[in-house]
């Protein structure tokens, strides 16, 4: 399956989950990482296939692990943990 | 010419285009490439027309709420929610809160640079709340609509409140997280400092609520449409039951409607306009705040960014369960005192919304907890719970024409803020408010010149 789109999620779709697509982008741009297109939305507003990729705080996992692959961070802001799991994906995805 | 200037006048008296104007130059300053420059503009000012039509939608539901309240107690009865004040503020306010909010960030980012309260505010939603709010009790207060003293006076106390909040929060912040990199950047900071102080009071050798099993079923309330809704909904059929069983009851006014099916299409009603300006909201920051943020980074690159409440849920996951339900109990033990004073103060009756209740109650218990384990989240977030009941009920009377609308602002600091401000208006009109707004603004900055600095360690 290709990783065309990342969706990034949070309680109300309004400030953690933007934060958190800002910092994918900045991995995705330090990674050289094209043509993934980045979102952010309220956590319940996520459905089947809505992206092929989630990204969310630990306290998101329950609702979002239901529809696809998670990348579930401890610390919702801290890009190094972000960028190392990311990285990690992309390469068992065989993105990078 | 006169024409042209007259085109010109129209595009600045339009908040759409106004909103659009700002991302486009933000977008422009970063060097975006044209399709980026010309997406992102046209997309906020979308968001600001989404904004409108999502209050056309809640503001029915909303009236028909505050008609039968008033009609069955003869009292008005308010339902504290951010976005649908904002929402009607944006009605009469919009160019004066864009233009607010825009010059709002480059007083924090001024405030950032030459004061000691090295803070980036991120949290665009609340800046744009916080900028219609402060629009909303400058103009009561004589700085007149459109004016530059509003717009001075008003950017230079958002700012101030973008770099204060997250100042008194930053303590127990790093109690919180462990680390003195981020900060909290939400408008109910003082709920937080002050469950935090209670916390500290009753907290000696109490427990962390991480070490107690909670059920989980309940963060199904997490998703706000389906909270709001039935909340409202609860409230609805109440209210109309009540209205219903009076004998003098106008059975036209729910349109020949049955008063149950009534109280769910109308509660349904509300949470589909606060969606949709959630949706709008979303739209006109998604260009504003990555600007900010990329500015900020480059002008003041020791700032700490001040961050949306959510970035504390994941170091306290069962306090920020507590917190909610112990705040909102709060709410439900401030509003009987608020109905024991009918009579004699007859406050507005404040009820608990669920949204302010369960994101801010949860940061409460967080900050609870944080300095007094489980005591100290359970009596934190409920005083925070009352906190946001009495705090509303005050607000009402500085809000002008909009102190009369069936809804307010409900987080702690936009509430203590349009307080302080429209109490102080009372007392200093017009000009002599433009100079407590400029004498708050430049105060830190001069303390910072003046006031010996700390040896380094």
């Amino acid at each position: 399956m290709k990783l065309e789109k990342i969706l990034c999620a949070c309680g109300s779709g309004l400030g953690s989950s933007f934060l958190v697509e800002m910092n994918v982008n900045k991995v995705l741009k330090k990674l050289g990482v094209e043509d993934i297109e980045v979102a952010h939305c309220a956590a319940t507003d996520v459905y089947k296939g809505a992206a092929d990729l989630f990204v969310c705080g630990k306290d998101m996992v329950d609702i979002l692990s239901a529809y696809g692959p998670c990348i579930v961070l401890q610390n919702i802001i801290s890009v190094p943990e972000l960028e190392a799991k990311l990285s990690d994906y992309l390469k068992e995805q065989g993105v990078i | 010419m006169e024409q042209f200037l007259n085109f010109l006048q129209q595009i600045l008296s339009t908040p759409s285009i106004l909103v659009g104007l700002i991302a486009l130059i933000g977008l422009v300053a970063q060097k975006k490439p044209i399709e980026v420059v010309i997406k992102g503009t046209i997309k906020t000012i979308l968001g600001f027309i989404v904004i409108g039509a999502g209050a056309n939608v809640l503001v029915g539901a909303l009236n028909y709420f505050g008609n039968l309240f008033n009609f069955a107690f003869a009292v008005q009865g308010v339902v504290p929610n951010n976005e649908a004040i904002v929402s009607l503020a944006l009605n009469t306010y919009a160019k004066d809160t864009a233009i607010i909010m825009a010059l709002g960030m480059v007083a924090n980012l001024l405030l950032a640079r030459f004061s000691r309260m090295k803070y980036i505010f991120l949290t665009g939603h609340h800046t744009l709340y916080m900028a219609a709010l402060i629009a909303v009790v400058l103009t009561v207060g004589g700085l007149e609509s459109g004016s530059w003293q509003l717009y001075v006076g008003g950017s230079m106390l958002l700012g101030l409140t973008m770099v204060f909040f997250p100042a008194i929060a930053q303590k127990t912040m790093v109690k919180i997280t462990g680390d003195d990199s981020i900060a909290f950047g939400h408008f109910g900071t003082l709920g937080y400092v002050f469950a935090a102080w209670i916390g500290s009071l009753v907290g000696k050798g109490s427990k962390s609520t991480e070490d107690i099993k909670f059920p989980k079923r309940l963060s199904f309330l997490r998703d706000t449409s389906v909270a709001i809704s039935l909340t409202m909904f609860i409230f609805f059929v109440l209210v109309t039951f009540a209205a219903v069983i009076k004998p003098d009851f106008d059975a036209t006014v729910l349109g020949g409607t049955h008063w149950f099916l009534f109280s769910i299409i109308q509660s349904l009603t509300f949470a589909a306009g606060v969606y949709v300006v959630l949706a709008g909201v979303r739209l006109v920051l998604a260009e504003i705040v990555p600007a900010f943020k990329g500015i900020s980074e480059k002008i003041v690159p020791d700032a700490k960014p001040a961050l949306d409440c959510p970035v504390v849920f994941p170091y306290a996951e069962n306090a920020v369960l507590l917190g909610f339900l112990v705040s909102f109990a709060g709410g439900l033990v401030g509003l009987a005192i608020l109905f024991a004073l009918q009579g004699t103060l007859n406050p507005a009756l404040i009820l608990p919304g669920v949204i302010p209740h369960f994101f801010c109650g949860a940061t409460s218990g967080v900050f609870g907890n944080a300095t007094g384990g489980r005591r100290g989240a359970i009596l934190g977030a409920f005083g925070h719970g009352l906190l946001i009941t009495f705090l509303p009920a005050m607000l009402m009377p500085v809000m002008g024409s909009l102190g009369f609308a069936n809804t307010t602002f409900s987080d702690a600091d936009f509430t203590a803020v349009g307080i302080l401000i429209g109490n102080i208006a009372n007392f200093v009109k017009g000009t002599g408010l433009l100079a407590v707004c400029v004498g708050l603004f430049v105060l830190p900055i001069v303390y910072n010149v003046v006031a010996p600095k700390k040896a380094k360690s």
